[in-house]
C-alpha cells in the first residue's frame, strides 16, 4: 500500500456567488506524475493555490504531505516545491546567485547549497554559465534551471502549472526526463498542462471541467472509456461541454 | 527543555540569514541595474546643482532704471559706478513716479534707484543721504541679491567719499521690496530637495521593484516558499531605506561643501528625522505595489501621485499661506510638507526637538495610518 501525500475531501472554493472549484475529490500517491488538465478558466489554478497555500478553502478538506490546508501552510510550504508558467527565476542574477538565493530562503545551510549547485551544475551542463546572468541563457536552459531549483529543497510534492509553454518539443522531452528522475527519487509531481502528448507522459490524470473533476485516471483506461484514439479526443470529449471559458 | 532554547535559538539564526540573503538579493537587483543606479544617486546631485547654481547664484547685467531727482555730483557718480558694474544694465533714466512705476510693471527691470531731489546737499551738510532703492520680488531670491549688490556699490563710494574728507558721511540705502515684501517662499531648496529625492526614491522605486516581482512571477515563488510574505515585503524595503540615506549624506555633503549652507542644528537629530520620512515613503510606495500590478501603472502612481502633491503642496515651490483653504487643508496629508518643515528648521534655523515634535507626530502618524492601510490590503490580496 502506497502512501497518500495529496488528498482532498470535497474542496470547495467559492468567490461570491461564483464557485471556481466545485467539491474537488482525489488522492495522489507518493512518487506519482499526477497530471491536472482542464480548459482555461476550468477552475486549475484555484485548485492548485489551495493545495499550495496560497489560497485559503471555502469548504472541505486537504492534506498535503499530511498537513492540513487551513491550519498547517507554514509546514505545507516547506514541504513542497513550485514553478509557474512564467518563468520564475531572477533573471538580472547569475545561475549561481540564484540557486544560492532560492536554496537560502528554504533554509539550507552554505554547505548543502554548495554541494547541491556543484551537483545541479554539473547535471544540466551549465558549468560555462554558472556566473552568467540568467537573462542570457535560452528559454529551454531556464526552464529546466527553474525546475532544478524548486526541487533544490527536496520537497515531497512539487507543483508545476505549465511548466513546458513555449518550449520547443526536444526540450520538452528532456525536460520530462527531468520529472521523471525526480518521480524516482519519490518526489510526488502535480502538473498541470495543455499538452496532451504530456498528459499521456502522466500516471494518472484528472480532467476539469466548471470547477468540477470530470474524469481522473490512468491515460490508458481514459482512452478505454471514452472509445478514444489519444487524450484529444478525450479531452475534447469531455471539455465540449464547457459552459465557462476565458 | 535546552535543546528546545538551543532549538528556537537555531531557528533564529536561519531565519535572520534568510533575510540577510533576501537583502542580499534586493541590494544585487539595483546595484547591477545602471538606470536605477544614476535615477538613485545622480538624481539628487543634479538636483542640487541646478537648484544651487542654475536657479540662485550671481545675477548679470539685470536691468535697472533710474529716477534722478537730485542731479549734481554724486548722484552722478553713483549712477556711474552702478553702469560700469557688470550686474547692472540701466535701461533708462526716468523722470517721474508714475513712470517708473510703468517701468516696473512691464517685468524686465528687475530693480529702481531714486535720488532724492536734495542728495548732494543732504550728504555734505547732513552728513546723512538717502537712496530709495526698490526691488521687484516676485522672484525673492533674485531681489535680495541685487539689492545686496546695490548696497555694495553705494557703500563703496560712501568709502571713497570718505576717504577725502574728515567728517563722516553716510548714505542710508532704503530699500524696498516690491511685490512680496516678507521674501517668503525664498526657495530654501536644500530641504526642498531633499524631499523631492527622498520621496522619488523611496516611493517610486520601492513600489516598482515589489510589482516587478509580480509581473515577472517571481512573487508566486517568494510568496508559495516559507518565507513569509510580510518578510518578503520588509526585505524589499530595507535596501532603499539604506540607499536613501546614502543619499541624504551626499546631499548634506554638497549643500555643507559645495552650496557653502551648513547644518546650523543637530546632524543626529536630522538623520533621525531623515528616516522617519523614507520609512513614511517607504510604506506609501509598498501600499501602491499593494494596490497595482504592472510596472507602468506603479510608476505612474508614483509620479503622478506623489511627486506633483509633492512639489505643490510641500512649500517648497510655492508657499502654502498664499494658497486658497482647500488646498492649504490637502496640503497636511502631504508628508513632505512635513518633513520640509522640519529640515528647514534644523538646517536653517538650527532648532532642536522641542521645536519640531509636532510635526514628527504627524509625520509618524502618516506613517502609521498608511501601514495599517496596507497591511490590511497586502492580507486580502493573500486570501
Amino acid at each position: 500500500m502506497s502512501e497518500v501525500v495529496i488528498k482532498t475531501e470535497k474542496l470547495t472554493k467559492r468567490f461570491g456567488d461564483f464557485i471556481a472549484a466545485n467539491e474537488i475529490t482525489f488522492e495522489v500517491d507518493k512518487g506519482e506524475i499526477f497530471g491536472f488538465l482542464g480548459a482555461n478558466g476550468a477552475g486549475k489554478t484555484t485548485a492548485m493555490r489551495m493545495l499550495c497555500g496560497l489560497s485559503i478553502p471555502s469548504s472541505g478538506k486537504a492534506t498535503i504531505a499530511g498537513f492540513d490546508v487551513y491550519k498547517q501552510t507554514e509546514q505545507i510550504k516547506r514541504n513542497i516545491g513550485y514553478m509557474s508558467q512564467k518563468f520564475s527565476l531572477y533573471e538580472d542574477l547569475t545561475v549561481l546567485e540564484n540557486i544560492r538565493f532560492f536554496g537560502g530562503i528554504y533554509g539550507l545551510t552554505d554547505q548543502q547549497i554548495k554541494s547541491k549547485s556543484d551537483q545541479l551544475i554539473k547535471q544540466l551542463g551549465l558549468e560555462q554559465e554558472a556566473k552568467k546572468l540568467v537573462v542570457s541563457l535560452p528559454l529551454g536552459w531556464k526552464q529546466k534551471l527553474a525546475f532544478s531549483v524548486a526541487v533544490l529543497h527536496e520537497p515531497k510534492i512539487v507543483f508545476l502549472d505549465e511548466p513546458t509553454g513555449g518550449v520547443d518539443p526536444v526540450t520538452r522531452r528532456q525536460f520530462w526526463d527531468m520529472i521523471y528522475d525526480a518521480a524516482d527519487r519519490g518526489v510526488t509531481i502535480f502538473v498541470t498542462t495543455h499538452y496532451m502528448d504530456e498528459a499521456e507522459y502522466c500516471n494518472r490524470i484528472s480532467i476539469m471541467v466548471d470547477g468540477v473533476i470530470k474524469a481522473l485516471d490512468t491515460p490508458r483506461r481514459l482512452k478505454d472509456t471514452y472509445h478514444a484514439n489519444n487524450m484529444d479526443e478525450v479531452f475534447y470529449e469531455l471539455a465540449r461541454g464547457a459552459k465557462r471559458s476565458e | 527543555m535546552n535543546s528546545r532554547v538551543e532549538q528556537s535559538e537555531a531557528n533564529k539564526t536561519i531565519k535572520m540569514k534568510q533575510f540577510l540573503i533576501f537583502i542580499r538579493k534586493e541590494f544585487a537587483h539595483v546595484l547591477r541595474d545602471r538606470k536605477t543606479l544614476l535615477i538613485l544617486f545622480g538624481m539628487p546631485v543634479v538636483q542640487i546643482l541646478i537648484f544651487g547654481f542654475a536657479l540662485t547664484s550671481e545675477v548679470k547685467d539685470a536691468r535697472i532704471v533710474i529716477m534722478d531727482q537730485a542731479r549734481d555730483a554724486a548722484s552722478r557718480q553713483i549712477i556711474s559706478k552702478i553702469e560700469a558694474s557688470r550686474y547692472f544694465e540701466v535701461d533708462k533714466t526716468v523722470r517721474s513716479n508714475q513712470e517708473m512705476k510703468e517701468a516696473l510693471k512691464q517685468g524686465d527691470i528687475r530693480l529702481a534707484v531714486i535720488f532724492p531731489a536734495n542728495f548732494n546737499y543732504d550728504l555734505v551738510h547732513q552728513n546723512d543721504a538717502r537712496i530709495q532703492v526698490i526691488a521687484d520680488a516676485t522672484d525673492p531670491n533674485n531681489a535680495t541679491t541685487l539689492t545686496s549688490y546695490i548696497s555694495s556699490i553705494i557703500q563703496d563710494y560712501q568709502a571713497d567719499f570718505n576717504k577725502t574728507n574728515n567728517i563722516p558721511y553716510r548714505i542710508v540705502p532704503e530699500i524696498r521690496f516690491l511685490y512680496n515684501p516678507e521674501l517668503k517662499g525664498a526657495p530654501n531648496y536644500v530641504p526642498g530637495v531633499m524631499a523631492l529625492v527622498l520621496m522619488l526614491v523611496c516611493v517610486m522605486m520601492t513600489a516598482v521593484s515589489i510589482v516587478k516581482e509580480k509581473e515577472t512571477g517571481t512573487m508566486e515563488i517568494l510568496l508559495v516558499s516559507p518565507f513569509s510574505p510580510l518578510k518578503v515585503i520588509v526585505a524589499k524595503a530595507v535596501p532603499y531605506l539604506i540607499l536613501s540615506l546614502v543619499n541624504v549624506v551626499s546631499i548634506l555633503l554638497l549643500s555643507v561643501f559645495v552650496l557653502d549652507l551648513p547644518v546650523n542644528g543637530s546632524i543626529l537629530l536630522l538623520f533621525a528625522e531623515s528616516t522617519l520620512f523614507i520609512i513614511t515613503c517607504l510604506v506609501i510606495g509598498i501600499f501602491i505595489s499593494v494596490k497595482t500590478n504592472t510596472m507602468q501603472v506603479a510608476m505612474l502612481i508614483s509620479l503622478m501621485g506623489m511627486m506633483l502633491p509633492t512639489i505643490l503642496f510641500s512649500g517648497f515651490m510655492f508657499p502654502i499661506e498664499n494658497m486658497p483653504v482647500p488646498l492649504q487643508v490637502i496640503s497636511n496629508v502631504i508628508p513632505a510638507k512635513w518633513y520640509y518643515i522640519i529640515v528647514k528648521d534644523i538646517m536653517i534655523k538650527g532648532l532642536g526637538f522641542s521645536a519640531i515634535w509636532k510635526e514628527t507626530l504627524i509625520l509618524a502618524g502618516i506613517a502609521i495610518v498608511m501601514l495599517v492601510i496596507s497591511l490590511k490590503s497586502f492580507k486580502i490580496r493573500l486570501s
